[in-house]
């Protein structure tokens, strides 16, 4: 396991990640498997296509996921990822690197766990945040 | 302005619940999702490093719970003929960890349903949340998902 990192270690402004990802159309038809989305737009080219899309494209929830393996990398095995939202704002291709990030913003204390509040993000080659977010993770204490 | 298709009728269809759906969750899932997603975290790949960690064994990462699908409400609306979908995102809670050989019981409900004026027309936000308890009767996840009706 990485090294782990403790509440005191962090304040407002520290930046987690970066984590990056080149999904490419195999990962997609993998993930349409584990994950029983068969929606045809993420992995038919030509039914991609006849739907207005450029072509196939990413599942919402692979990129959800991606930023969720940000966070869980950042906590630890002795934090614990409590909160996670993603909204999907933009549409995103196989083929082209992504780049998972985040940001801590706020820090407190709340019946006993140390809670840090973050904002992350997915950002496409020319650093479009196309998947914004906000995370909260629980980090173990030194003092505790 | 009024709303076009979520009036007062529509929204009585708020607090509608979906089917229970219950799965085992498999060691071998677990693995393959987290191959599927591109993620080495050994909690969700490998049992002998994971059962050194405070966990004792393998989990299951953050969103494996979209693997383990359950009926939606079944919302009807007056919607255009050849309208179209989004997924708007989605707003996960985590409680307690999902183990290889627990007994998940999944069930959604209708929590919100709401309209605005886009650029194309009217668009329609419908969120489900989705609750995932364990065979202990704990509640370890809840999802709330936007889709987005257009």
């Amino acid at each position: 396991m990485a090294k782990q990192i403790y509440f005191e270690d962090v304040e407002p402004g520290f930046e987690i990640g970066p984590l990056e990802k080149e999904p490419t159309t195999q990962q997609l038809v993998k993930y349409a498997g584990a994950s029983g989305d068969f929606y045809q737009i993420h992995y038919d080219k030509d039914f991609a296509i006849a739907n207005k899309l450029p072509g196939v494209i990413l599942h919402g929830a692979l990129k959800n996921a991606f930023l969720a393996q940000l966070m869980t990398d950042f906590a630890g095995e002795h934090g614990w990822l409590s909160k996670l939202s993603v909204q999907y704002r933009g549409m995103d291709v196989p083929g082209v690197k992504l780049i998972c990030r985040g940001r801590v913003v706020r820090k407190r204390v709340e019946n006993g766990r140390h809670l840090v509040d973050c904002e992350i993000w997915l950002e496409n080659a020319k650093g479009e945040k196309t998947t914004p977010g906000s995370a909260t993770v629980i980090l173990p204490s030194r003092g505790a | 302005m009024a709303n076009k298709i979520v009036d007062e009728e529509a929204r009585k269809q708020i607090g509608t619940v979906g089917e229970a759906r219950t799965y085992e969750v498999e060691r071998g899932a677990i693995r393959r999702f987290a191959e599927a997603i591109g993620d080495p975290n050994p909690l969700f790949n490998d049992e002998q490093q994971a059962r050194k960690t405070r966990f004792g064994g393998m989990i299951a990462p953050p969103t494996f719970c979209r693997s383990m699908g359950s009926p939606i409400p079944n919302v009807k609306l007056n919607m255009p003929a050849g309208f179209r979908g989004l997924d708007g995102g989605s707003d996960w809670e985590y409680f307690e960890p999902i183990r290889p050989g627990d007994r998940i019981t999944v069930q959604s409900k209708l929590v919100d349903l709401r309209e605005s004026e886009g650029r194309l027309g009217p668009m329609v936000f419908i969120v489900i949340e989705t609750s995932y308890t364990n065979q202990f009767g704990e509640l370890c996840v809840t999802q709330r998902s936007t889709a987005i009706r257009y």
